[in-house]
This record gives structure tokens, sequence and C-alpha cells, in this order.
């Protein structure tokens, strides 16, 4: 009896700690989505060149996550990048001329749109458009600009 | 050189043989399987007990020192490009995907999986196995069945265990060590890691569950009935396993990535 019962205790202990192992793991360090809105607002910006941003890249304001990119696809009329992103409706107070602009968090982190806010009295709303937007900066053109510039100068100092 | 060509020809055969005599015995264990867990549960958690519970503290202690060890190696490392930050989401990417499952799977068989050899090696050795036939009770499903499903539902756990006190050995290094900014830790790895890694893993720890459960049990099963037959065996499980799991876990990495 006391064999079992200490068996039991074990079995158990060890299956709980297994247990809460498991959703340490699956919920504690996966980020997910650290984005959760009851009701969203679909807005559309278009790019020159949106870099490496991709589906469920974060949007935000003054740094404060407030949506999440749903789309990204490509205008085969205007050759422009064409980004969707929900914003929480919580936030209904975002000037129409805002301006997107697709930042690096990090030297080596993942790319998001962030917002800057406009002084107009109107709104963003569900399909608006952003009309403001700044590309995302690529290392290779900033670089390759860079050189060109450095060339150029070399010369006129010789 | 006929001979050499025939015994060449026979060890071939002899290899596909045990290979498929070996596949059908994992049948047999799986087809026994729903029976044994509905009616006996009773053994079945007993064996959970023998090779999960009793496996915790080399587990955790292994865990934390590995988990402690890739955050010494990751920060050293990561230092150079002025990324220490990313000590933390080094330490998880390698503890939950690769290293959390396989050495959890070959610290089982080490653990777990001679003990369990060896027991069912020995009850063949002294005639248990057989007397059992003789009182009508089929020995692979009372005792070989409940160890298998032991091994099984233990594993995940046990590596669920070791990843996540790993986890804890690289904060206790990287940040109270290394000073790493306790924030920057966890929010990089909250950034990076997502499901598709944590479920990487349990997929490994599952199959890794299954194959050195059954290859434990088959090789007690098949040892030979003395002292040194069951002393082989127990080493040849572990072997097996180890290779075996490897084997698997390139396959797995490879489908999955």
């Amino acid at each position: 009896m006391r064999q079992t019962r200490s068996v039991e205790i074990g079995t158990g202990l060890f299956v709980l700690l297994g247990m809460s192992s498991l959703f340490f793991l699956t919920t504690q360090t996966t980020g997910g989505d650290d984005f959760k809105a009851e009701s969203v607002y679909t807005v559309e910006a278009r790019f020159e060149n949106i870099g490496s941003l991709r589906t469920r890249a974060p949007v935000t304001i003054s740094g404060v996550t407030i949506g999440r990119v749903t789309e990204v696809s490509f205008d085969p009329v205007s050759l422009e990048a064409v980004v969707h992103f929900v914003v929480d409706s919580k936030y209904d107070q975002i000037p129409d001329d805002t301006d997107a602009s697709i930042l690096t968090s990090g030297i080596l982190g993942s790319q998001y749109i962030g917002l800057q806010a406009g002084g107009s009295d109107m709104y963003l709303e569900d399909g608006s458009e952003i009309l403001f937007t700044q590309s995302a900066i690529v290392l290779e053109n900033l670089i390759g600009k860079f050189l060109v510039n450095a060339g150029s100068g070399d010369k006129e100092s010789d | 050189m006929t001979r050499v060509l025939r015994d060449i020809r026979n060890n071939l055969v002899e290899f596909v043989r045990t290979f498929g005599a070996f596949q059908l015995f994992f049948l047999r264990l799986l087809r026994h399987s729903p029976a044994i867990l509905g009616t006996r549960f009773g053994l079945v958690i007993k064996q959970v007990y023998n090779t999960g519970a009793l496996s915790l503290v080399i587990i955790m202690v292994c865990g934390l020192f590995v988990g402690g060890v890739l955050a010494l190696q990751a920060y050293s490392n990561m230092a150079v490009f002025n990324a220490e930050d990313w000590t933390g989401v080094a330490a998880h990417q390698v503890l939950v995907k690769e290293l959390g499952p396989v050495m959890t799977a070959i610290l089982f068989a080490a653990r777990a999986g001679t003990a369990l050899t060896s027991e069912i090696g020995l009850m063949k050795a002294t005639d248990q196995l057989s007397a059992m036939e003789m009182m009508a009770v089929n020995p692979v499903r009372r005792e070989l069945v409940p160890r298998f499903l032991g091994g099984v539902i233990a594993m995940p756990f046990l590596a669920a265990i070791f990843s996540a006190v790993g986890l804890f050995g690289a904060h206790v290094v990287g940040v109270e060590l290394f000073q790493v900014d306790v924030g920057s830790f966890w929010q990089q790895i909250q950034l990076i890691a997502e499901s598709e890694d944590v479920n990487e893993g349990i997929i490994k720890s599952v199959v890794f569950g299954f194959a050195a459960s059954v290859i434990a049990v088959w090789e007690g099963y098949n040892a030979m009935p003395t002292a040194e037959g069951v002393g082989r065996a127990t080493t040849r499980t572990v072997v097996i396993t180890a290779i075996s799991i490897l084997v698997f876990d390139f396959m797995i990495t490879a489908a999955l990535i």
C-alpha cells in the first residue's frame, strides 16, 4: 500500500512537472501574437520597396504595437507593393495624413511598419489608404550609394 | 571464395530477417496497447514512474548544465557582434529543437532503456516469461506492453522538462553571470521563437519515445537467457537507440525544414 502510494505521488509529480514544462515552453517562450484585438479595421499602404516585410509583422505607432500586417501583394499596374494591415479599433483617432515607413528592429532584426502621426482632423478608417509612405532601407542599395559617392569623392580630390 | 560469399549472403538475410521481426514485434506491441491502456492502466502508471519519475534527477541535472554551457558558448561568440541579447535565443532554439529531445532520448536509453532491457532479459533468463505462458498469461501483454507504453508516455514530458530546466540554466549563466539584460534576454526569445519551434521538439520527442522504448523492450525480449546475453543486450540497447535517435533526428529535421 505504502509502495503504491509513493509510486502514485511520484508519477503525479512527474506528469505535473512535465505538463507545466510543456505549458511554459508553448505559451511563455513563443511570441506568437502579442497583438490581440476584439475588432480591427484594415488600412492599405503602397510602398516602392518593402524589403523583407512579411505578413504578421507588427505595426507600431510611437513604438507601441497597434496592428499587424495581414497581406503583402504587388500591384501590376502601378508597379508598387501593396501592404494591407489591420489596426485595433481602439485606436480609431489616427489622423489620415499619418505617414508609414518600414523600419528594422535592431541591426539584425525583423522589419515592421512604423507610423508617424500626422495633424489632420480626419481619421483613418476601414479601407482607407496611407498616402505618405517611406520604403524599406535596403542595405545593399545603401552600400552601393556609399561606394559610388566614395568613388566620385576620390576622383574630385585627385 | 564461395564460402565467403555464402557467409555474406547468410548474414544479409539474417539482418533483414531480424529487421522484419523487429517491425512485427513493434506492430504486436501497438496492437495490444489500446487494450492495456483501457484495462490495465495501473501497470502503465507503474512503468511511467519507473522510466519517467526515476529519470527526473539525471534529466534535470543534465538539462541545467547543457542550458548553462549553451549560454556560455552563445554569449562568448555573440559578444563578438555585440549581440549578447541573442544568448537566450540561441540557447532556446538549440534546446527546444535539438538538444532537448535528442539528449533526453539518449539519457533515457542509458537510464531507463538499460533498466527495461535487463529487467526483461533477466525475467527471460530466470524463466519467468515461460512460467507466465504456462499460466496462460501472455507475457507480451502483461510485461512488455506496459513497459513500452510507460516509455512512450514519459519521453515527451522528460524532453519538455529538460528544455525548461535548460532554459533556466541559460538564464542563470546569461543573466546572473554575464549580466545580459533580463528583459531583452526573454523578450528576444519571445520575438524569435514561434510555436512551430516548440512543436518540432514535441514531434521529435514523441517519435524518440516510441523508438527508444521499442528498442529497449525488443532487446530484452530477444536477449540470450544467460548473464552474458543480458549484459550484451543492455549494451546493444544503448548503441542502437543512440544511432537510430540521431538518424531519426536528421530525417525529422530535414522533413520539417
